[in-house]
């Protein structure tokens, strides 16, 4: 049998969702026999690869690069999950929603704060472009399993990814769902 | 743009952010710049939040580093109610900081950048990864696992969860230290202890065939802030911040916390979310920050401290200093200061674990709201953090602001990929070898993007090649 082709990917969020996916520390070595990791932030490829088996996704949608790629993994991914309350819910990253258009938050923080050089950084092509409202993964493009938790712990991350790759998501339940 | 080469993401660093190198008509380097390209915005959404709430909400800047939040906030907290919190407490953080500093630097060495230095920089870049290096080297791979799971186990059994634990507040930690988790963590301890040395030897052993990297991994002179005690010796939770410059004169020394705006200024770029703190003092009116670069983090900590205060590493510092002739001033160095840092976070732990009072029941002061403007920090496995807080009489954030220590990197950051990109690219046509040795200039410093933005989310990293037309000659790029 041919080995899954698995990816991750980081959008808006802390990186805390990849970390507790490292923190499955030595099934990692199993998973290497099940999957190949053929695009991840801990990894060299730099551009997202066609017929993705599954790809996790942790964080959300907050600017013009995220939605770039989220589209790309979508496009090239069989399977997408919300990978932690980022993608899932918008979370911490969506906290600055209800502060409304980031013009005034960027001055706050580059403008006003530093004491020197005061600039909202906007570089064409190198600095994406905030979206006006941080959106969870799902309104942006569409999104076949969710994995809640801030992050969500490495044994229910491993149960999730077993039960992806037997092809059967509906076995992700109970208190592999549950928030908190 | 012409001539101008992107690396878009930068990969197997913490977070979003980009390279760009500019060259002249020539094919020669005219200018290399670093660019971070996720933003959060922590300082606005944490206004009118309660400051009880903040080390669970600031951990989630980082979830590489966010201990060193946890940490600085509660710190913060602890000052907002005016309490020296019990002694059992401090041990208890320390102890979970080195966990942390164990697990981080771990994450650095063995998953992110052992595969350019034991796969190669011009290894097939499919296979450039920590599951690369598991097919190749597996026991090797298998011990810096274990050795990061050694230290997340650390933070979960004292503070409750690996990533973003519950248990550190303001006033102390939450639960104390049961016979059995001491006993546990003594326990593995040795064999943390045993891969820490070995890495150690590994390191040393393949550190001549890197001499062009030593000279050009940014390697310049730069100040460098650390936490410092009195005594001397290697600090990573408290004290007061002291800087040195590049022949090991202090430049300053004894500044309290709560004074870094007197020697730490913020300025702004238009290209990156990233700002860029200098050291005041050595930037006139009408100068560039750059003349106020300093780095931090495991470089810059050995180079304040005097001695790290264990057998052990102290011998690994003594061998250090003599291969880098005194201070070390070569970025490419930050990799064997971190790993120093690991052998020294072992033997700490050691040493609070068989006090006896570590299992103390006593572990948190309370009180109500008695200052008003107060400063918390730590040295988080990046470099010293700060968080600022003002808050009102029920203990309401009015005002914050948070210095991370991977933004004191950026002056630095952008000077290493300029040197590297001078040193080895010759024209327009960069094999990607060549592109994955500035990231690798990056990844020595093991940035951490999200927090360094406060930011929310993380930092893609853009490697351009710009002619000085501004046309794009190549652009590499994760997305
Ligand atoms: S869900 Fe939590 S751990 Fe995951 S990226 Fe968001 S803040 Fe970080």
């Amino acid at each position: 049998m041919s080995k899954a082709r698995l990816a991750t990917a980081w959008l808006g969020g802390c990186s805390g969702c990849h970390m507790s996916f490292l923190d499955m520390d030595e099934w990692l070595f199993e998973l290497a026999d099940l999957a190949d990791l053929v695009y991840s932030p801990i990894a060299d490829v730099k551009v997202f690869p066609p017929d993705v088996d599954i790809t996790l996704v942790e964080g959300a949608v907050a600017n013009e690069d995220n939605v770039e790629l989220a589209r790309e993994i979508r496009a090239n991914s069989k399977v997408v999950v919300s990978f932690g309350d980022c993608a899932v819910t918008g979370n911490v990253t969506a906290m600055r929603n209800p502060l409304g258009d980031p013009l005034g938050i960027l001055e706050a923080v580059y403008v006003n704060a530093p004491d020197r050089n005061g600039v909202i950084p906007a570089e064409p092509g190198i600095v994406p472009p905030l979206l006006p409202q941080v959106q969870p993964l799902h309104k942006v493009i569409k999104v076949d399993a969710y994995l809640p938790g801030c992050p969500p712990p490495a044994d229910r991350i491993q149960r999730a990814v077993e039960a992806l790759l037997a092809g059967d998501p509906s076995r992700i339940t109970g208190e592999d769902i549950r928030f908190g | 743009m012409k001539n101008m080469v992107v690396i878009d993401p930068v990969t197997r660093i913490e977070g979003h952010a980009k390279i760009t190198i500019a060259l002249d008509d020539t094919g020669s380097v005219s200018d290399c710049r670093f660019h971070v390209t996720e933003f959060r915005g922590f300082e606005e959404f944490c206004k009118g939040r309660p400051v009880w709430e903040m080390p669970s909400l600031t951990a989630r800047t980082c979830g590489i580093c966010p201990v060193s939040h946890l940490l600085a906030s509660a710190k913060a907290g602890d000052a907002v109610m005016g309490v020296t919190i019990p002694d059992n407490a401090v041990r208890l953080r320390r102890i979970v900081n080195l966990g942390q500093i164990i697990q981080s630097h771990a994450l650095s060495f063995f998953h992110l950048s052992a595969p350019d230095l034991l796969l190669g920089w011009d290894s097939e870049p499919a296979d450039r990864n920590v599951f690369g290096l598991m097919a190749e080297e597996p026991e090797l791979a298998r011990r810096g696992i274990m050795l990061r799971s050694f230290g997340q186990g650390v933070i979960e059994s004292i503070a409750g969860r690996k990533v973003h634990a519950p248990g550190i507040l303001p006033g102390g930690i939450a639960e104390p230290m049961t016979e059995e988790t001491r006993e546990r963590l003594r326990e593995n301890l040795v064999e943390a202890r045993k891969t820490a040395e070995d890495a150690l030897v590994l390191f040393t052993g393949i550190l001549d065939d890197y001499e062009r990297e030593v000279r050009a991994f940014g390697s310049f002179s730069s100040l460098f802030l650390g936490l410092a005690n009195d005594d001397g010796l290697w600090e990573h939770y408290d004290g007061h911040l002291k800087m040195v410059d590049s022949e090991g004169t202090i430049v300053a020394d004894r500044v309290a916390p709560a004074d870094y705006r007197s020697i730490i200024g913020e300025a702004g770029r238009r290209d990156s979310y990233l700002k860029s703190p200098y050291f005041k003092p050595s930037v006139g009116p009408d100068e560039d920050p750059l003349a106020g670069m300093y780095r931090v983090g495991p470089l810059a900590r050995l180079n304040v401290c005097e001695r790290m205060g264990v057998p052990a590493a102290d011998e690994a510092l003594a061998e250090y200093r003599e291969r880098a002739g005194g201070v070390a001033t070569s970025s490419f160095f930050y990799h064997y200061a971190r790993l120093i840092e690991i052998l020294a976070a072992t033997e700490r732990m050691a040493d609070h674990l068989a006090n006896d009072d570590v299992t103390s029941s006593h572990v948190r002061a309370r009180a109500a709201v008695n200052a008003h403007h107060v400063v918390g920090v730590s040295e988080a496995p990046r470099g010293t953090l700060f968080h600022e807080y003002l808050v009102d009489e029920h203990g309401v954030l009015t005002d914050m602001n948070m210095i991370i220590a991977t933004g004191q990197n950026n002056l630095p950051m952008n000077e290493t990929v300029l040197q590297i990109a001078r040193e080895w690219i010759d024209g327009p046509a960069i094999p990607e070898g060549i592109l994955n040795r500035i990231e690798a200039g990056i990844r020595a410093y093991d940035p951490c993007l999200s927090c360094s933005t406060h930011a929310i989310g993380m930092m893609p990293l853009i490697v351009s090649l710009v002619a000085p037309d501004g046309e794009v000659l190549s652009e590499v790029r994760r997305g």
